[in-house]
């Protein structure tokens, strides 16, 4: 096992024409280690996922995965994307989206690929979703398609998985379930964890190490670090409280308003929109 | 004169290749329209062939190659303005509006047979001539190897954009090409059913597969064979002996059969279910 960390960032500034959104950023990742990335919307967790997916050029400093310009590791950096769910009458099955994303840039007709076969088996069984992986996608519920998408993201042996809020729109049965199947993987391939999500709960048991971004500016290090009142207090600039209630953490923020640290979503109470629109696109302002 | 003196005739031999021919790529693009949510740059694609057709009277007396150019033109400038589809829609909307704008504009310039103008609109099969039908082979046979070639990564740059994007597909680019494509393909179709009409080859028989058949592949087949059904049976209705215009039929069994996809579908979809209600009955155990 090659003994180059996977993740190497050193002074990163990155963002887009309206100015950098990450600003100084290092952080050294190794094999086989569970990052949960955390922080509130445009804080840069997707454009930090950008620069590690080799989508965005940095504008300072550098960025290496598997000790390479993260375009040229594509190969060896798996993908979650944030989820969108499928149309309803999309007509594409599981076992043919999951082979997508092993074959999925060749050019050609998308005949079934008889190499591909035992690799996707493998990616389907290792997330439990070979029951239904003859059904049309859009049939499935949410649970059952963010597997099938970390069976995509997990398939021909990444070192690396970023995974974009894949927690999402998941009771907190499946959220477990889904944290389970990451860190059963990691463990058992030395695969290093990149795991953005606004819930640090599901995956508190797991996490090696927290990254907290606020507004371009990180905190790094093991949870009882850096999710502490003083810790999240000094980034945020701003009086910051968390507590620990039976073993979950909760973070308040402002006026008693939570940040989103709870174990379920909160996108319904009124209460909590200023601070918590994480997942909605950016730029809709306050009133969402 | 019967069917078969009929099918002794050029005119005839012509309208069936070119049909066959407009069918398959018609067959083969209509999947992709829908998974893309494209419909409507089918419609602005057919009628703005009609302002290039417009053009190419006026200008060389030939309405092919004017719709053709003019359609390629219009694609070009329509994808490199914008990959998500609401974007996409109001381009084509004002693009449209004002294509058609200059489309009267340039008929009402034009000093021949009327009829050239209603043949654009409505289509004109029975009137295909030796040399469009080698342009309509070197056509199908360019959009068949296109689509053969770029159909994987289309499929995965179109259901599933961010992931294929990461693994390095050129949605951008692809998305561009599709549309050439399919500028290329609408036109063609235009001479069948005409602009006004395009929409029964190019959607109808995709939409029909898709609620009959769940994989790509299978979708595209069906989508084919739905197509060739529709036209190759609407010219051979229309030799029959009919004065009805073969437009009329082919329309006509492209929506019967879409029809029998809508009645036949959700029975199909309750074995799906089942099939689901299975798979988590075994995974629940």
């Amino acid at each position: 096992m090659s003994t180059v960390p996977v993740i190497e960032l050193h002074d990163l500034s990155a963002g887009y024409g309206s100015g950098p959104v990450l600003r100084g950023l290092d952080l050294t990742v190794e094999a086989g280690e569970f990052i949960a990335v955390l922080g509130p919307n445009g804080s840069g967790k997707t454009t930090l996922l950008k620069v590690l997916l080799g989508q965005l050029t940095p504008s300072a400093g550098t960025a290496t995965v598997c000790g390479t310009e993260p375009r040229e590791a594509l190969g060896s950096v798996g993908y979650v994307p944030q989820h969108r769910g499928f149309d309803r009458d999309l007509p594409i099955r599981g076992r043919e989206l999951v082979e997508l994303g092993l074959t999925g840039a060749r050019y050609g007709l998308p005949l079934p690929s008889r190499s591909a076969r035992s690799a996707v088996d493998r990616a389907l069984d290792a997330v439990g979703a070979r029951p239904f992986a003859d059904i049309p996608v859009g049939l499935l519920s949410g649970g059952e398609q963010q597997r099938l998408r970390i069976a995509q993201g997990l398939l021909g042996d990444p070192r690396l998985v970023l995974l974009d809020e894949p927690l999402l729109a998941l009771d907190p049965r499946r959220q477990s379930e889904v944290t389970a199947i990451i860190d059963e993987r990691r463990r058992a391939t030395n695969l290093a964890v990149l795991f953005v999500t606004h819930e640090i709960n599901p995956v508190l048991p797991v996490v090696d190490r927290v990254l907290y971004l606020v507004d371009g500016r990180a905190a790094l290090g093991a949870p009882s670090e850096v999710l502490t009142t003083e810790t999240l207090t000094a980034l945020y600039g701003a009086p910051v409280e968390v507590l620990s209630l039976n073993g979950r953490l909760l973070v308040l923020a402002g006026e008693g308003a939570t940040d989103g640290l709870l174990g379920h979503h909160h996108h319904d109470d009124a209460h909590d929109h200023d601070h918590d629109h994480d997942d909605e696109p950016k730029g809709r302002g306050p009133w969402v | 004169m019967g069917l078969t003196g009929y099918l002794a005739l050029p005119f005839a031999q012509h309208a069936l290749i070119a049909g066959t021919l407009i069918a398959i790529i018609c067959g083969m693009i209509g999947p992709f329209v829908i998974i893309r949510q494209m419909a409507f740059a089918v419609h602005g694609a057919a009628e703005l062939s009609f302002t290039g057709a417009a053009a190419g009277l006026l200008i060389a007396d030939n309405p092919v190659a004017g719709a053709l150019i003019g359609s390629v033109v219009v694609a070009g400038v329509i994808g490199s303005m914008g990959d998500k589809p609401r974007e996409r829609d109001s381009t084509i909307g004002v693009v449209l509006a004002a294509g058609l704008g200059l489309g009267v504009l340039l008929l009402s310039r034009y000093q021949g047979f009327s009829s050239a103008a209603t043949n654009i609109l409505f289509g004109d099969i029975f009137g295909i001539s030796t040399g469009q039908i080698y342009l309509l082979v070197a056509l199908a046979v360019g959009v068949m190897a296109v689509m053969g070639a770029i159909s994987r990564p289309l499929l995965f740059a179109s259901v599933d954009p961010e992931l294929a994007t990461a693994r390095g597909v050129p949605t951008r680019l692809l998305g561009i090409v599709f549309l050439v494509v399919l500028a290329v393909t609408v036109t063609e179709a235009a001479q069948v059913v005409g602009t006004l009409l395009v929409l029964s080859l190019a959607i109808t028989p995709a939409a029909s597969a898709q609620r009959l058949a769940t994989s790509p592949l299978v979708v595209t087949g069906v989508s084919v064979a739905f197509a060739l059904a529709a036209t190759d049976g609407g010219l051979l209705l229309s030799l029959g002996g009919s004065t009805v215009p073969p437009t009329v039929f082919v329309t006509g069994i492209s929506f019967g059969l879409y029809v029998v996809a809508r009645i036949v579908g959700p029975l199909l979809a309750r074995r799906r279910y089942a099939q689901l209600r299975q798979a988590r009955a075994v995974e629940a155990a």
